[in-house]
């Protein structure tokens, strides 16, 4: 937000404080630098990223909490903690809340903290659009949860199969609230995607070719990519639900000589590129983690970037592998088939890379190390039995049944969460400047991968022996005789689910016993990319000169020297990371302008829930929404994203702090 | 490995050759195209400002959401049972005179960025007038199409084929609706002197936006209204 002026050669970077004349738009521009306006009203990546950060994490103890309820219901035959209807609402808001309102933001996070600062940004391509992007989905995710209290949330399960869905057969509320709650987070992530892939194509540093760039920044520009044409589609089937709910359409009644594999199509048009959506940042977290923590640069980086895109190409043509027991016809199924044994490739490339980046390196096994590791063993697991599902004939047998549970949780868990966690500990000290504990971490990990094991294992033994998928009880007549007994595994599962949930407690004691840790070193893991080239947490403006890149790996090159010959690698420590830091700093851009702070995204963030009630409750709500937005719309229109240089006071020549108060009556 | 002169893009895992490292070879001066974000087109990576290139993103999604709308309407094009059919309904002539309508405001577009790109604000301001006139007439001739075919028995939950049309359409006609008040709002702030940023780029990007809106409309006519069921 501020305007940053300094002598050349002083890398005094406090920013001045300044009174804003009424020069944007119709409302002078917020210009707090503490409290909480100074984070409502943020256009800075860093406060959003972690903004995602922290709501996502909420939303992943909610969704958390839905998981044990779940398993409490299941440890024993003829449960009765839930009735069937909450069991319902509970498995469709788990599976909704942990993809939607953890997974996605959580990556977002990553994403909005990351990609400026991995590729020499000073911020994204579109600030406002970017606090845009964090508060629709952050009232989205509220709106969507308030169903619980306003007559029970979806009960459709996340796919929310037609006709299912339709009036008849869930009469609550719930499903308006999951329709218009995924439109109001699709369009967070549409907003999103566009911003990031424009800052990722254009703002790089200089020096910062494509083939230079971080291996995270390279895969979540990817998810960016597959975000950007598959929300889309879900808009579409969403709005079709919606009409059909609300409206009196009939797009999915068999009745009336619909076709409810329409929405199957739609769906999963959008839901197996969302599948990657989900697991991609992941894989680019550990890209950066394995080979800091190995010593060795990533094995293979342009197969790993290639690859990445390849996932993301083939990720649109393999829909349908999701639909082999909707009757498609022996045509669409061998297709969908063999393009979805083609995938496991691409995905396959990754994890030869992988393991090839710790082949012969020198392991430091951190936590974050820990998690990353512990990806590559869960998610190769989830991968095999995704393979097994690829095989149509064999997949007719496990459809619907717990198989496929474990199975997705293999690969969002082990794939995705434990990536995401993985990210959480390398990157703590980057954004918080501090440290977590490593013992806690390593506690923290162990009981996560020993609970999700626990957990999830099972669930393969008892999907093959039969028990179905969103059964809300078993039965102790059915359960099977032995090592395959039912009433044992799913015991086991749910002691797991508990452990599991320790597993992640521990993480919050984590950030609370680490609260008060001395301040981290700049460069604590001795890591290899360009978001460490500058202090942690980074300054407001990044980097005090916008670095030029050399080489991927840039931090690394400047860190080492290549003393080899003879075509012999050998690489040499010649400086610290503060020395490089430092370098930087000595060089610092005299005159830097950042955007400024604004209130319409916010604003805009919330004409949407209250558009979206009243498409449920009242049309009063409706016009209040949108004269809302329309307010929103043309105040954001009306201001310039950065504030011209007459919007700041002067400095104050004998050295007096400026006054921050705005100036009355002018 | 060679010895042999690696070149430098090169990124390979372990053979990277590395610059000498605090090379000053930018230029002095160089501007990282971050100092007013949003607003300096001309220092990004590609070339591209960041506003064009965010326009061709959404417009690519854009394509997408047409495409489910469109798939859907082609699902169901045939089935309204009993019910009055898009045999009965349409006027060629008649969806043809607005078509022609829409497709002419891309002509008025095209003069109004010229203009603007010439500075010349009061054309612009006059092709972009005629511009919202022509998207205005189009929309009337929407609505007195629904008008009619609702006369003449299909309404929106008539049938799958009623849902699916009107559904499609509609999509169609706010998207128009949003350009013209996008359209009006850029005249009244050209006229204020409101605009933020460079006017030439601002009229060519709701420019893009409308050519696209007709261009998809050019789709919808020939699958829905020119195809015999």
């Amino acid at each position: 937000m501020a305007i940053i002026e300094r002598p050349e050669a002083s890398p005094a970077t406090t920013p001045e404080y300044v009174t804003p004349s009424a020069s944007m738009g119709f409302l002078r521009r917020p210009v707090e630098t503490t409290g909480w306006k100074s984070w409502a009203f943020t256009v800075d990546h860093k406060k959003i990223g972690i903004m995602y950060g922290v709501v996502a994490m909420l939303f992943f103890f909610v969704g958390g909490l839905e998981a044990v309820l779940i398993r409490a219901q299941l440890a024993q035959a003829d449960g009765t903690i839930l009735s069937a209807d909450k069991y319902n609402q509970m498995f469709t808001m788990h599976a909704t809340t942990m993809i939607f309102l953890f997974v996605m933001p959580m990556a977002a996070a990553f994403a909005n903290y990351m990609i400026p600062l991995q590729i020499g940004a000073r911020d994204v391509a579109f600030p406002r659009l970017n606090a845009l992007s964090l508060w629709t989905f952050v009232f989205g995710g509220i709106f969507l949860n308030t169903s619980w209290i306003l007559g029970g949330a979806a009960d459709g399960g996340w796919f929310m199969y037609a006709p299912n869905s339709s009036v008849p057969f869930s009469p609550t509320n719930g499903v308006d609230f999951w329709v218009l709650g995924l439109l109001i987070t699709g369009i967070a992530s549409q907003v999103g995607a566009i911003n990031l892939i424009v800052t990722v194509l254009n703002m790089r540093a200089p020096g910062m070719s494509l083939m230079r760039m971080p291996i995270f920044t390279w895969m979540a520009f990817v998810v960016q990519m597959l975000l950007l044409f598959a929300i889309p589609v879900i808009t579409v089937a969403l709005f079709l639900l919606m009409f059909q709910r609300n409206f009196g359409a009939t797009f999915f009644s068999v009745e009336e000589g619909a076709d409810p594999l329409l929405w199957q199509h739609l769906f999963w048009i959008f839901g197996h590129p969302e599948v990657y959506i989900i697991v991609l940042p992941a894989f680019g977290i550990i890209s950066e983690v394995l080979p800091t923590f190995a010593r060795k640069p990533l094995f293979g980086y342009p197969f790993v970037v290639f690859s990445g895109a390849a996932i993301g190409f083939v990720g649109f043509g393999v829909w349908a592998h999701h639909m082999f027991a909707a009757g498609l016809g022996p045509i669409s199924v061998a297709v969908f088939s063999v393009a979805t044994m083609a995938i496991a490739v691409p995905t396959g490339v990754k994890i030869i890379n992988w393991t090839l980046t710790l082949w012969g390196g020198k392991l430091w096994f951190t936590t974050a190390m820990l998690f990353a590791i512990g990806l590559i063993v869960q998610f190769t697991i989830g991968g095999l039995s995704g393979v097994t599902h690829a095989v149509a004939p064999s997949d007719t047998q496990q459809t619907d049944t717990y198989y496929i549970v474990a199975h997705f949780h293999y690969v969002i868990f082990g794939g995705a969460v434990l990536g995401l966690f993985s990210g959480i500990y390398y990157w703590w000290p980057k954004i918080f400047g501090k440290m977590l504990n490593e013992s806690w971490g390593r506690a923290n990990f162990w009981f996560m991968i020993i609970g999700m094991n626990l957990t999830f294992g099972p669930m393969h033994i008892i999907g093959l022996q039969g028990q179905p998928r969103r059964m809300y009880v078993w039965t102790e007549n059915r359960a099977g005789e032995g090592f395959f007994n039912l009433g044992f595994w799913n015991l086991v599962s749910s002691v797991g689910t508990v452990i599991l949930a320790i597993g992640a407690l521990l993480f919050l004691v984590n950030v609370w016993v680490s609260r008060k840790n001395p301040p981290a070193p700049a460069d604590p893991w001795d890591a290899r990319s360009l978001e460490w080239i500058t202090t942690s947490p980074p300054k407001e403006h990044n980097f005090d000169r916008t670095p030029t890149v050399h080489a991927l790996d840039e931090f690394f090159h400047r860190k080492y020297e290549d003393v080899g010959e003879d075509g012999q690698h050998d690489y040499k420590k010649v400086a610290t990371g503060e020395e490089v830091i430092a370098e930087e700093e000595a060089h610092a851009d005299a005159h830097i302008h950042l955007p400024s702070p604004s209130y319409w995204p916010i604003v805009l963030a919330l004409s949407m829930p209250i558009l979206a009630y009243g498409v449920i409750y009242s049309t009063l709500l409706i016009v209040a929404g949108a004269a809302i937005a329309i307010l929103a719309l043309f105040g954001w229109a009306l201001e310039p994203p950065t504030a011209p240089d007459d919007d700041f006071d002067p400095p104050s020549p004998d050295g007096d702090e400026p006054s921050k108060e705005l100036v009355a009556n002018v | 490995m060679s010895d042999a002169t690696i070149d430098p893009d090169a990124t390979t895992d372990d053979t990277t050759h590395v610059a000498p490292i605090h090379d000053d070879t930018i230029p002095a001066g160089y501007d990282d195209g971050n100092d007013h974000i949003g607003l300096a087109p001309h220092h990004t990576t590609t070339g591209l400002s960041n506003t064009k290139l965010a326009m061709w993103m959404f417009l690519g999604s854009e394509c997408l959401l047409f495409g489910g709308l469109i798939s859907t309407y082609m699902l169901y094009r045939n089935r309204q049972g009993d019910a009055i059919g898009p045999d009965q309904l349409w006027d060629i002539p008649f969806t043809s005179a607005t078509s022609f309508v829409l497709l002419m405001s891309s002509l008025t577009m095209v003069l109004s960025v010229t203009a603007a790109q010439r500075k010349d604000d009061r054309r612009t301001r006059l092709w972009l007038t005629v511009t919202a006139l022509l998207g205005g007439l189009f929309l009337s001739g929407q609505v007195y199409e629904f008008t009619v075919f609702y006369r003449e028995g299909l309404g929106y939950t008539t049938s799958l084929f009623a849902s699916s049309f009107y559904t499609l359409t509609g999509f169609h006609g706010v998207h128009v609706a949003v350009g013209i008040i996008m359209l009006l709002s850029l005249v009244a702030m050209l006229a204020k002197n409101r605009l933020i940023g460079d006017k030439a780029e601002t009229v060519e990007m709701i420019g893009l936006y409308w050519h696209f809106v007709d261009v998809v409309w050019i789709v919808i006519f020939t699958l829905v209204y020119l195809i015999p069921a």
